[in-house]
């Protein structure tokens, strides 16, 4: 059995005093797309932030590619990771933003390059190539001198998604990706999204589109208030969910 | 009222404001009159004619425009506007990099990092530039040898006379540097807090460090909000160096008191110091300008015009309402 590309076993996360994560289990295979739905505030976004460590989780066991996230396992004992190891281990992983979070003082082409060049050591030729093969998968040939502020929000999102991309990550999170678009903007970015999982790209995504969630995922988690409270394959669990919680929360989001 | 109807609209009339134009005319007219009159110089000049002697007072320009044009390129000015510009630069050079570092220690999440920044803002801020300058001027009597080794032990690798070190124009710019980086300090902390977290958190996403991060993405984006006070403060140096004086260097006020002492016309003297003064700091400012244009690109949809690019715009605009006039085109409301 080929080992998953994230794991996670009791997983905990608070944030001064507060629980945001109280024990959470998960199991992405590769090359599947995930979608974790559920109310503001629980844990949605905790959980996908701490798979490349932008926050530290206190308790439990997280593996994304078998390896532990954060630390490392030697003699029984665990020993933190120093700052490069980390660095290493999140080129890995892609990340899309809720607000895009494009560098404002680049443009185009270079939000797409600066990440190859500086952690993979490429050569600004390739990582120019490449940068524009990008452009061009995700419909934006001809913006490589555009800065961030000059496109659409619709746009922006993908050019955040080929950004990521253009480090070859074998995962990739995705945070809200649409929340902050006008309603005529989010089908582009989702059309990429689909794109990509097509593709076979593994994928983690915090997403209130449901319609996204039943079309491409092959994996729904429902979580509520630092919990798992339902999970399984988005046809069985939107349609007709156990849990009274989700029952609620499906019948104020569709 | 239909469409292509055009309408005549009568702006409103500032009567107010255009009493006031009139009032500050007449004191700006009253002010050039004092720059361009003369006064008598307190001494009489006789001829003898027809028999009689007549008499008239010597006037003098009362700015002594003469005397300061005279010294305007003298060798002493412009030699102590050298210095000047010398202390400027260095001083300001200390003061940018040690300002980037106490503030980049002052965000580090080591404790004893950001209290040495803390204490060291504290310290150059908390004291008037004056005292510090005569401080450092008067080190030698602290510290009258200097040498690097071990402390609490005799054993020495390296030791000099302070003197030899801390001559009055290096005092000068180690003042002028280490009270600059103080404030500087503060001004390169706003620009890092006003750049937005999610730069970094995607910055460090794509897995650059936190240096990487700092120098292409963080630092980047904060100079657009550091450079107008760094245009401040270079402009506040370029005065505070006259300071120096209190160490006897010869910078341009220096020099100009040297002058003071020779011809004993000290007003005519110090408009010649401001008028290199302001000279200096319209150039710094021309420069200030362009430099914030540059790091505006990405921030703003379009960069502001420079000079030349809005006057040729005034100009459009003046041609194009006279036509409108002349009813060749119909104007559409702004």
């Amino acid at each position: 059995m080929t080992v998953p590309m994230v794991e996670a076993r009791g997983l905990h996360k608070s944030y001064g005093g507060v629980e945001v994560l109280k024990g959470v289990n998960l199991t992405v295979s590769r090359g599947e797309v995930t979608c974790l739905i559920g109310p503001s505030g629980s844990g949605k976004s905790t959980l996908l932030r701490c798979i490349n460590h932008l926050e530290k989780h206190d308790a439990g066991e997280l593996r994304v590619d078998g390896e532990l996230v954060g630390y490392e396992a030697r003699g029984g004992k665990l020993y933190e990771l120093n700052d490069r190891q980390i660095c290493h281990e999140r080129s890995q992983i892609g990340m899309v933003f809720q607000r895009f979070n494009l560098f404002q003082n680049l443009n185009v082409l270079e939000n797409l390059t600066v990440g190859p060049t500086k952690v993979k050591d490429l050569s600004e030729e390739q990582a120019n190539k490449r940068a524009r093969e990008l452009l061009v998968r995700v419909g934006l040939e001809g913006k490589e001198k555009n800065y961030p502020t000059q496109l659409s929000g619709g746009q922006q999102q993908r050019v955040a998604i080929a950004r990521a991309l253009a480090m070859e990550p074998k995962l990739m999170l995705f945070d809200e990706p649409t929340s902050a678009l006008d309603p005529e903007l989010v089908g582009e970015v989702l059309d990429v999204m689909k794109d990509l999982a097509r593709s076979g790209m593994t994928m983690v995504v915090v997403t209130h589109e449901m319609n996204f969630a039943r079309e491409v995922a092959n994996t729904v988690y429902f979580l509520d208030q630092g919990v798992i409270e339902e999970s399984g394959d988005p046809k069985s669990i939107l349609t007709s969910p156990s849990s009274p919680r989700l029952q609620s929360f499906l019948s104020k989001v569709l | 009222m239909n469409g292509d109807e055009s309408v005549k609209v009568v702006p409103v009339r500032h009567v107010g404001q255009w009493f006031g134009m009139a009032l500050l005319a007449l004191f700006l007219a009253m002010l050039i009159h004092t720059f361009w009159s003369k006064i008598p110089t307190g001494a009489r000049t006789c001829h003898l004619v027809n028999g009689r002697y007549r008499c008239h007072a010597n006037m003098k320009w009362r700015f002594g425009w003469n005397l300061v044009f005279h010294y305007f390129t003298n060798d002493q000015v412009l030699k102590g506007l050298v210095v000047t510009l010398e202390l400027t630069v260095y001083a300001m050079i200390i003061g940018v990099i040690l300002g980037v570092i106490v503030a980049i220690m002052r965000r580090s999440q080591n404790r004893l990092l950001s209290a040495a920044a803390w204490s060291y803002t504290w310290l150059f801020r908390g004291t008037p530039v004056y005292v510090q300058l005569l401080i450092w001027g008067n080190i030698a009597y602290l510290y009258p040898k200097i040498a690097i080794g071990i402390p609490f032990t005799h054993i020495y690798l390296l030791h000099f006379g302070a003197n030899s070190v801390f001559t009055s124009f290096n005092a000068a710019v180690i003042a002028l540097g280490l009270n600059e980086g103080a404030y500087f300090s503060e001004i390169v902390r706003s620009g890092l807090i006003a750049v937005d977290e999610g730069q970094t958190e995607a910055a460090i996403s794509l897995g650059m460090s936190r240096g990487q991060t700092l120098r292409s993405i963080v630092l980047p984006q904060a100079m657009r909000v550091i450079i107008p006070p760094t245009g401040n403060e270079v402009i506040s140096m370029l005065k505070t160096t006259s300071l120096v004086v209190a160490l006897s260097v010869l910078d341009l006020l220096g020099a100009i008191q040297d002058i003071i002492g020779q011809n004993y016309q000290p007003m005519p003297m110090f408009i010649l110091a401001s008028m290199w003064y302001l000279i200096i700091s319209t150039v710094l400012s021309i420069g200030q300008f362009y430099l914030e244009r540059y790091f505006a690109r990405g921030a703003l949809r379009t960069p502001p015009l420079t000079p030349t690019q809005r006057l040729r715009r005034d100009l459009r605009g003046i041609a194009s309402k006279y036509k409108t006039r002349r009813g060749v085109q119909v104007g559409t409301a702004p």
